[in-house]
């Protein structure tokens, strides 16, 4: 009756698989499909923006075929073609996401959609009413709040660090399961925790493994680093420029430089651009258990994001002497307001520029940090740069000890990595196989990796039953399995084990007993009853925890089993034992036979 | 409204301070005794329903019951519980029996045959749990009986086997608590019951139930805490349940491991998977460290927390727990701890200035590299990163304690410690300064390592700061270059903080004094001295010269080629900061200049200490001079007081002994001063100046006693009986003088006999005292008692009078250390200007620090006082947390003050000021009289001296300017 079942895997389109860039998975577990993220890819203008849907339009509407989406958290590789897949493609079927996601979701994909459609021109793009349409298919979840999607799907959500909402899902469907972490962070920063999920033994963990192979430094010489150095600029009357995106580290790095303010008493403002990073902090303020121990426990007395010493930026600050430091956006220098600032103060050897993460290659950005110092600009204009460049990496991923921190909590059957780089990938697979001695899979983008599963299949058990067989024998034991007598009935597709009396019952059937005989012959010159006799105290010797009677009627019985001697007809000197048993008492019954056709001890009594 | 507001105010933060008379609650119970049990019965009889009878029982249970009437009560509530059909009610009666075997004085054995019939038949399980509970405490009143013992433990082994959670938990409890520890007993009466305790516990380790798991340890560690060696064969059991599914297995199961971890460090473990063995105290601390990344927090912070008193493991691993191998791309990194410290030795300075420069070097085999080691690998580095603040403390704490046993390890945690210094949770800062202070013994700081330690100088918390510098007190600094740097950010730390003054020139002595050799380069740039120019002369009274001349001179102490770097106005304010500032500058010896015009020549210095020397021989003066002429010894009382309050300045170690005996005889002078009034016999309504004189100086000895019983630590009972013989004589005074001004006899009567009753208590009090008191006032009063007793009042006054003249002078010896409270307030500071606004009728917050010296139980005792300009004054009492405990003797006092008060129409100033609340009840006389003689008395009349309840004011009041204003309408 083992019946297989499979989970199948497929990533679409490049990026989800092994790559960093948009994440989009496909789940098919026990016959209920599921779609992971629905990302986007930033690099690209055309249609490689978006995943690949024919793939799943080819057998009819998207609705039809999917049962519900689930989307981890609002960075725009993780749902920035989500409007585009509900309402371009086609899609009227639940979307999942945390409140923080759902709430933040929207500004995100509003900001993307402008830059495309008004500042470069693109048409045949998602509209705002478009946005707002696929809000509205959106269901919120809370956090380890299991939601029913249909009668077998269920859904839940774990927290995962790495942004706010951010969360890792786990998918079920009777008893067989898949972990989907979506981005997460097993160390805590100064705005979030760390990831968390309980042993909850999944079939499958889909992990990202974008630092598969790193192991990172304590975050906490990065952060005083950082700090000693805003200080130290702004101690010797210098401007710190900040370039971030409007979302995430921008929050932390606000938290970290706010609450150093704080402590050291210094005057010096910080300001940071307004706009988006206006609008998120809005809602940073708001999802308040979203946030770390620390915010949450003071935010009695103060919401950290409340921010005291941050202010909004103005355009004219920009020129007013004095220190002061800017969180300005976008984060690579490539554009917009950090741009305009760096060009201020590059000029200014007591100035600084820190760029908080990774620069794509062309970028003002990656210039800098590559050494250049002289940088040509618009216009062949030629900028020196005598600021000071400092690069901290503050990123929210974890790393190899952390991905297998997590694997260590969940104990799952089956790890599955996804949104990192092949070669990365196969040394952390490696890793997995040692450790855990699991199975580890990495599938390419558009593959399909199935895997099968052991599904255990719950039966129902008469309570007397039960009762009545754990009372037999010792304690029942959680690691050992434990042997029943009962009978199975599978009838209309469930499964139920009741007494062999009910089963009869219930069937309509008649009792039939079934008994075994034997005989034995046993060498022994003396008379019958002195051969029961000494067969009893051989029996009795041995069989110290049954109970061996001596009847009055010359036979033995042992528990229920029989034993009857008589002589030989022919032979006086061979005794025939008789040894009869039911089917029930089979172990003992065969047991006893060979015990007895060991014959008897060759004693003088 | 705003006067209901204010009421209310008041009632929530000023509590007034009643005593409190107990002992009379218990005296009306024995009215109701009698009829307890009958009540009882007749209740439950009474009884129709279940529900009925369970609200009998519940009203039952909230009186107490006699010891007498236990038993009864007993005997009826088993009756009912054998009729009892209702699982609830037999609940209830069965908790009931275990609380009243719990009575004091009652001995439950007479009640425990019956409460083990009832497990019999019971059939309930809720019931038998609580049943089995009973017997756990029936059993733990008689742990002395074995027998007993043994018959509980097989009573609770023959229902292990129950199939509730709740019974097997009890069960186990049961045999945790009372099982057979002793080794010889557990022989003997291994024949009857044949069980091996730990074998049946261990046995339960598997068991189904999560709750009955833990149970099974928990009854595991209380044998262990009972005594019982737990055997080794445990310890494989152990591990097993680390990987339980439950935290509190897991929690417990830690707790366990570590137990046998101390038991058989030495003995030997088998690695599983390889053929290797190590000793079982590494391996265990391997185990606890892996589960400092548990996924529960509770079992992180008790991994944490045990990690610290492991102190056998070998220093391998323990040095592993700081070790996370960084890599990137698959390439060997180092940790910025590592190339902090290669920066420093190779010389360089600044750090990151280059983009990559923490750019990973070598290529990783990857087969080497272990993600998840069984080992202890990076335990600390995990747990300092917790997201949970209690994990991370939990951890700071471990490191200290493993750190102090091993100073290797002390050097290598450092690094993890400093990092800690920026935590985001102010409780982990502290904390972990604190540990690095205890653990700087072992360690010198690099010059990386305090430029980190000295960046949080700049701390707006106090807290923070003040623990900084006691740090810094204790640290090693390696070079000139740390010790100048040390400097220049106490001082930046002293202009954004002029409140850190005191702590920063203490914390810049100890600097000097460890490292005078570092100190001697620096000092023609500390001075600024040039060798041609002659340079401007430093401002004296500026705060930072002072705090580097602390840090010179007493550098100085030890390195006797420094005084030549001095220039002349050098000298002359050492000479002056040695007087002024006598705890921060040492002594110097200072050859051939005149102009330092030291007092302590270094003649002297090698004997006694001259000031010590010269407190005992101004006192013998006093002493040995009391039949001079009257006026003379006036003046030598005076003399003598002025140069002790003197010295008490000068001597910050002899303060307490000076002030004492200064207050004495500022006593001593005043009674010589009322008595010597040449009026005393001249009939009374005349001078009633004179009187007032007198009154006044009565009065002050009083308060001049009570400050001398109760606001000195380290006070003996010979100085209690002098001070107390003292208050005697002012008492007398007072007497004669209220004689000299009432007319009529009346109120003299009472006054009499209470001064009487007095002198006897103190007869009674200080009787082995006595004999040291020859000539005194009291041993002459009392040889004329029987005179006194029975004589009239105008009498008894004039005998009282020619005593007091006649009494000689006691001499009051001194006690080894004697310390006078002391209080300052910091905060406010009463020089504001500006009034603090706030609307009447409404309440304004007062954030009040200040520091308390040599107080004793400071949460019972200290309290702010704060006087409204109507003379209003208003005792509030700080809660116990706002006292904190910085070091031994040492208070600090950080709490908020309420005020409030009606419409002002402009700001007018109130004073706050520390009272110090004593009550003679609590006094060492008070306590010396025996308990019965307290109760004989309290028969009679209560005792005049007890009870006296008082405050008296120890810090300088501090004026804060108020406005309430009037509520806009």
């Amino acid at each position: 009756f083992p019946e297989m079942s499979y989970l199948s895997f497929f990533c679409l389109g490049p990026g989800a698989g092994q790559d960093v860039g948009r994440s989009c998975i496909l789940v098919s577990i026990a016959g209920k499909n599921v779609m992971l993220d629905c990302g986007m890819h930033m690099g690209y203008n055309d249609d490689r923006r978006f995943p690949d849907f024919s793939y799943i339009t080819q057998n009819g509407r998207l609705t039809d075929f999917l049962d519900c989406v689930i989307i981890s958290h609002f960075h725009l590789d993780h749902c920035g073609a989500l409007p585009y897949f509900s309402e371009m493609v086609g899609y009227d079927g639940p979307i999942y996401m945390t409140h923080p996601t759902k709430a933040i979701c929207p500004i995100l994909l509003e900001d993307y959609r402008k830059i495309t459609v008004d500042k470069k021109g693109e048409t045949n793009f998602f509209t705002s009413q478009m946005i707002k349409d696929c809000m509205k298919k959106v269901v919120a979840v809370h956090l380890h709040q299991t939601v029913q999607v249909d009668e077998e799907l269920e859904i839940k959500a774990y927290y995962a660090g790495h942004v706010l909402g951010a969360a890792m899902f786990q998918i079920k469907v009777g008893c067989e399961s898949v972990v989907y972490t979506g981005d997460y962070n097993m160390t805590p920063d100064r705005h979030l925790g760390a990831a968390w999920i309980d042993k909850c033994r999944p079939d499958l963990l889909i992990s990202e493994s974008t630092y598969a192979t790193t192991i990172r430094d304590s975050k906490r010489c990065r952060e005083r680093d950082f700090l000693k150095k805003v200080h130290e600029t702004v101690e010797r009357g210098g401007k710190v420029l900040i370039p971030v995106f409007a979302l995430g580290r921008a929050q932390e790095l606000c938290i970290l430089l706010e609450t150093f303010w704080e402590r050291m008493n210094l005057k010096a403002p910080i300001y940071f651009s307004t706009g988006l990073t206006e609008k998120a902090n809005h809602y940073y303020k708001l999802f308040i258990t979203w946030t770390n121990q620390k915010i949450r426990k003071t935010f009695v007395q103060r919401n950290m994001f409340e921010f005291k010493h941050i202010k909004a930026f103005d355009r004219a600050f920009a020129d007013n002497p004095g220190p002061m430091v800017v969180f300005a956006t976008p984060g690579m220098l490539h554009a917009g307001q950090s741009l305009q600032i760096f060009r201020k103060w590059a000029g200014n050897e007591k100035n600084m520029v820190i760029m908080p993460g990774y620069c794509v290659q062309g970028t003002v950005g990656h210039k800098i940090l590559s050494g250049q110092r002289k940088l040509e600009m618009e216009g062949r204009q030629i900028l020196e740069v005598k600021m000071q460049v400092e690069y901290m990496s503050f990123s929210a991923h974890a790393d190899a000890k952390g991905i297998m921190q997590l694997i260590r909590q969940a104990e799952p059957r089956n790890v599955l990595l996804v949104h990192g780089e092949a070669k990365k990938m196969e040394f952390l697979k490696q890793k997995i196989e040692q450790e855990f001695h699991v199975s580890c899979y990495m599938p390419a983008n558009g593959e399909t990796t199935t895997i099968f599963t052991n599904p255990s299949i719950p039966v129902d058990i008469s309570l007397g039953l039960l009762k009545r067989e754990t009372a037999i024998g010792l304690l029942p034991d959680v690691k050992k399995p434990k042997l029943m007598h009962g009978t199975l009935i599978m009838k209309d597709n469930s499964f139920r084990l009741v007494s062999p009396e009910q089963a009869l019952k219930e069937l309509g059937l008649a009792e039939h007993q079934l008994r075994f005989t034997c005989r034995v012959h046993i060498q022994d010159p003396r008379k019958e009853h002195e051969t029961v006799l000494r067969v009893y105290n051989h029996l009795k010797g041995i069989l110290k925890d049954y109970s061996v009677q001596h009847l009055p009627d010359g036979s033995i019985t042992v528990e229920s089993i029989l034993i009857q001697a008589t002589a030989h007809s022919e032979d006086q000197g061979t005794k025939v034992l008789l040894v009869s048993w039911t089917y029930q008492d089979e172990e003992l019954g065969s047991y006893l036979t060979s015990l007895l056709k060991k014959g008897l001890p060759q004693s003088t009594s | 409204m705003a006067a209901h507001l204010k009421k209310r105010v008041y009632e929530e933060f000023t509590k007034v301070v009643q005593q409190q008379h107990e002992d009379l609650s218990a005296k009306k119970l024995r009215l109701t005794k009698p009829s307890k049990s009958a009540a009882l019965h007749v209740d439950l009889c009474k009884a129709t329903s279940p529900a009925d009878a369970l609200q009998y029982l519940l009203q039952f249970a909230r009186k107490p019951v006699e010891v007498e009437s236990v038993e009864g009560v007993v005997r009826i509530l088993l009756e009912h519980y054998y009729k009892e059909n209702d699982a609830s009610v037999r609940l209830k009666i069965a908790s009931l029996l275990g609380l009243l075997s719990k009575t004091a004085g009652f001995s439950p054995d007479c009640i425990m045959d019956d409460a083990i019939n009832t497990l019999q038949n019971e059939k309930s399980h809720q019931v038998l749990a609580q049943l089995l509970d009973t017997l756990l405490v029936i059993g733990t009143k008689l742990t002395e009986n074995a027998s007993v013992r043994m018959r509980l433990v097989e009573v609770a082994c023959k229902h292990l086997t129950d199939s509730s959670h709740g019974v097997r938990n009890k069960c186990l409890q049961l045999i945790g608590c009372l099982g057979p520890v002793e080794k010889g007993v557990a022989k003997e009466v291994e024949s009857q019951a044949a069980k091996d305790v730990q074998k049946i516990i261990g046995d339960h380790f598997n068991d189904q139930d999560p709750r009955v798991r833990t149970a099974a340890i928990k009854a595991m560690l209380q044998l262990h805490e009972r005594g019982l060696k737990l055997q080794q064969a445990i310890y494989s059991q152990a591990c097993k349940l680390l990987a339980d599914d439950y935290e509190q297995v897991r929690s417990a199961a830690v707790q366990l491991i570590w137990v046998l971890s101390q038991l058989y460090p030495e003995s030997i473990v088998p690695i599983p998977s390889s053929n290797e063995e190590i000793r079982l105290v590494d391996d265990a601390f391997g185990k606890i460290c892996h589960m400092v990344s548990d996924g529960s927090w509770v079992v992180r912070v008790q991994a944490a927390k045990l990690l610290g008193s492991m102190q056998q493991v070998s220093s391998h691993f323990l040095e592993q727990t700081l070790d996370k191998k960084l890599m990137s791309d698959l390439r060997r990194k180092r940790t910025a701890h590592e190339r902090a410290k290669e920066l420093y030795s190779s010389g360089e300075f600044s750090s990151g200035r280059k983009w990559g420069d923490d750019a990973p070097k070598e290529e990783i085999d990857t087969g080497a590299v272990n993600l998840i080691e069984s080992g202890a690998c990076g335990a600390f580095v995990h747990g300092l990163e917790d997201e949970m603040y209690e994990v991370r403390i939990a951890a700071v704490e471990a490191l200290c304690m493993l750190a102090q046993s091993s100073p290797s390890f002390a050097e290598k945690c450092l690094d993890f410690l400093v990092d800690m210094f920026n935590d985001e949770i102010e409780e982990v800062r502290l904390q972990s300064i604190h540990t690095m202070r205890k653990i700087s013994n072992n360690i010198t700081l690099r010059e990386d390592q305090l430029d980190t330690v000295l960046a949080v100088l700049e701390d707006s918390s106090r807290d923070i700061r003040e623990a900084l510098h006691e740090l810094l007190c204790c640290t090693n600094v390696s070079t000139k270059e740390g010790i100048h740097l040390a400097l220049v950010e106490l001082l930046k730390n002293l202009t954004k903080y002029p409140t850190d003054r005191e702590s920063i020139w203490k914390c810049l002595k100890f600097l000097g004094s460890r490292h005078p050799t570092l100190v001697l380069p620096l000092v023609p740039e500390l001075l600024s001295t040039h060798p041609f120019f002659d340079t401007p002369e430093p401002d004296m009274d500026d705060p930072a010269y002072i705090a580097v001349l602390v840090l010179i001179f007493n550098a100085a102490k030890s390195c006797p080629t420094m005084p030549a770097l001095f220039s002349d106005h050098t000298f002359r304010h050492y000479a002056y900061l040695r007087d002024s500032l006598s705890h921060l500058v040492p002594p110097l010896r200072l050859p051939g200049r005149k102009l330092v015009s030291s007092p302590v020549s270094p003649s002297i210095t090698s004997h006694e200490d001259p000031s010590q020397q010269f407190l005992h021989q101004s006192l013998e003066r006093v002493y040995n001079l009391q039949h001079l002429d009257p006026q003379g010894v006036q003046e030598l009382l005076e003399f003598t007081i002025r140069d002790l309050q003197r010295l008490g300045e000068l001597q910050s170690e002899l303060a307490g002994m000076a002030d004492f005996t200064a207050t004495y005889l500022q006593c001593q002078l005043l009674l010589i001063k009322a008595l010597q009034e040449k009026l005393w016999n001249v009939a009374a309504p005349l001078y009633l100046k004179q009187n007032a004189l007198a009154s006044a100086a009565a009065k002050q000895i009083l308060e001049e006693t009570y400050k001398m019983e109760f606001m000195y630590s380290g006070v003996e009972s010979r100085q209690v009986v002098i001070i107390h013989h003292m208050r005697l004589q002012a008492k007398a005074l007072q007497l004669i003088v209220t004689a000299r001004t009432t007319r009529g006899v009346e109120p003299l009567f009472g006054m009499c006999e209470k001064f009487l009753q007095e002198v006897d208590s103190f007869q009674r009090c200080f009787i082995s005292e006595l004999p040291h008191m020859q000539g005194s006032f009291v041993d002459k009063l009392l040889d004329l008692m029987p005179r006194l007793v029975t004589s009239k009042p105008s009498e008894v006054v004039k005998i009282l009078q020619t005593t007091l003249r006649q009494s000689t002078f006691l001499h009051l010896p001194l006690p080894e250390q004697l310390h006078r409270a002391t209080a300052n307030i910091i905060e406010p500071t009463g020089e504001s200007d500006n009034p603090l606004r706030f609307t009447s009728g409404l309440v304004v917050a007062l954030d009040v620090d200040a520091t308390l010296e040599h107080v004793q139980d400071p949460q019972g005792t200290v309290k702010v006082q704060v006087l409204y300009p109507d003379g209003q004054a208003q005792v509030i009492h700080p809660k116990p947390a706002d006292f904190r405990n910085p070091g031994p003797g040492r208070h600090r006092l950080i709490t908020q003050v309420y005020l409030s008060h009606t419409a002002w129409t402009e700001p007018c100033q109130i004073e706050v000021r520390l009272l110090l609340a004593y009550n003679s009840n609590r006094s060492k006389a008070s306590a010396k009289i025996p308990k019965s003689t307290w109760s004989e008395s309290l028969e009679a009349l209560p005792q005049p001296e007890n009870g006296i309840e008082g405050t008296i004011p120890f810090s300088k009041p501090v004026k804060v300017y108020i406005m309430p204003k009037p509520a806009r309408r």
